[in-house]
């Protein structure tokens, strides 16, 4: 690497050596809620890349107690794939109580409603919630699309919570489309961007 | 853009025109590499590293061998020149030790964190000459004046029962202030070599 490549290095604009092939992330699209009821990934979900990382930031809910919660199109416009999930958590109050365990509210057996990928959100001025979800092999059409997620957030009552998810969508149809939402209120504030990884 | 520019987009390989912004790409910050160093900290401002609004995401990636067994730790700093940011966390693990003796999942009341603003456990290290211990930490939006500092941690750790541990932190700084810098230390002895790499990820 010599002269005006090697002078910019590590800078972000102008000519540079394109990274290494494996592991490159690639940004594909960034969203900002604005008391928005859904948030949409309807392009640039394809057979580009095998793996795609959604990343989530200071998602901040209208309505206390709210779930964050994703679904999935396999085909038609309906968000509406059928899934099977796990799902377990830690939390740890801010007056001390802890717990690890299974989530059984929050996991999905063969259904096609959305999926929870927190437990209930606070939504005190300064409370958020941050994590990401990678989708894998979305254009598959021989096999089904395996998703895992993690979140931390502020839960409703004033706690830390960190919050897993993991599953499939039971589908040998491509999935093209990501819709994030909650279970009431709007997305009042936040950023997703969705990645995908060469 | 034109020619070979032109060519390559969306290629992974040759010349090719950088996206604004650096693209979302990871864009390495900084690389600190230990030597019997009993803190290794990344400042917003100091030895070109950037810990501020430029990127959403910062992530530390760390591969340590301390110079006893000990724990890695971490701390954040919140405006003043000391790391003593208020935290809430969870921390949980798997562990199974080499002789099979040892094998289960469960929550570490010893190692999370209430309102608390002493250090925030990552992971136990022993000091076998090839003994390491590597992870990830992820830090949210240190820059944000409105929420709080959300932070997730998973380590593979070498502990000394002998045994794999399996650690998962999770928590946040719960202060609006700005979150500027970043040191990690062991609960006894120094970091005696490995190293910890700062990256950033870039959302435009």
């Amino acid at each position: 690497m010599s002269g005006i490549i090697a002078q910019n290095s590590s800078r972000h604009t102008g000519l540079v050596k394109a990274a290494s092939a494996a592991g490159t992330w690639n940004l594909i699209e960034t969203q900002t809620a604005s008391s928005d009821s859904t948030l949409d990934f309807t392009s640039g979900i394809d057979s580009t890349y095998a793996e795609y990382v959604f990343k989530w930031i200071n998602i901040h809910p209208a309505t206390d107690g709210a779930f964050f919660q994703i679904n999935f199109r396999d085909g038609s416009s309906a968000y509406d794939a059928t899934k099977t999930s796990t799902a377990f958590e830690a939390y740890h109050l801010e007056s001390g109580d802890t717990a690890l365990g299974y989530k059984g509210a929050n996991d999905v057996a063969q259904g096609t409603g959305v999926q929870r990928i927190s437990a209930q959100l606070g939504n005190d001025n300064d409370q958020d919630a941050c994590g990401y979800l990678h989708l894998f092999n979305p254009s598959s059409t021989t096999f089904i699309k395996p998703y895992k997620s993690r979140t931390i957030h502020n839960a409703q009552e004033d706690y830390a919570e960190d919050h897993y998810i993991a599953g499939y969508c039971n589908v040998t149809a491509a999935i093209d489309g990501v819709q994030f939402s909650m279970s009431s209120g709007n997305i009042d504030a936040g950023t997703i961007s969705l990645y995908g990884i060469s | 853009m034109t020619g070979i520019i032109s060519d390559n987009v969306g290629r992974p390989s040759g010349l090719i025109k950088a996206a604004s912004g650096g693209g979302g790409v990871w864009t390495k910050i900084k690389e600190i590499t230990a030597s019997s160093d009993s803190t290794i900290s990344f400042v917003d401002g100091t030895s070109d590293v950037v810990l501020d609004s430029t990127y959403p995401i910062y992530v530390f990636k760390f591969n340590i061998h301390p110079s006893a067994d000990a724990r890695l730790q971490v701390n954040f700093r919140d405006g003043g020149s000391s790391y003593d940011a208020t935290k809430t966390s969870t921390f949980w693990e798997a562990s199974h030790a080499e002789d099979e003796g040892r094998a289960e999942v469960g929550y570490v009341t010893d190692y999370d964190l209430a309102q608390s603003t002493s250090v925030q456990a990552l992971a136990y290290v022993s000091n076998g000459n090839e003994e390491v211990s590597a992870g990830t930490l992820h830090l949210f939006s240190p820059s944000s004046t409105t929420f709080v500092k959300h932070y997730i941690c998973r380590v593979s750790c070498h502990h000394s029962m002998p045994g794999s541990i399996d650690t998962f932190i999770a928590g946040y700084c719960n202060v609006t202030a700005a979150i500027d810098g970043v040191q990690f230390s062991m609960s006894s002895g120094n970091i005696d070599a490995g190293t910890i790499k700062m990256y950033g990820i870039g959302d435009s």
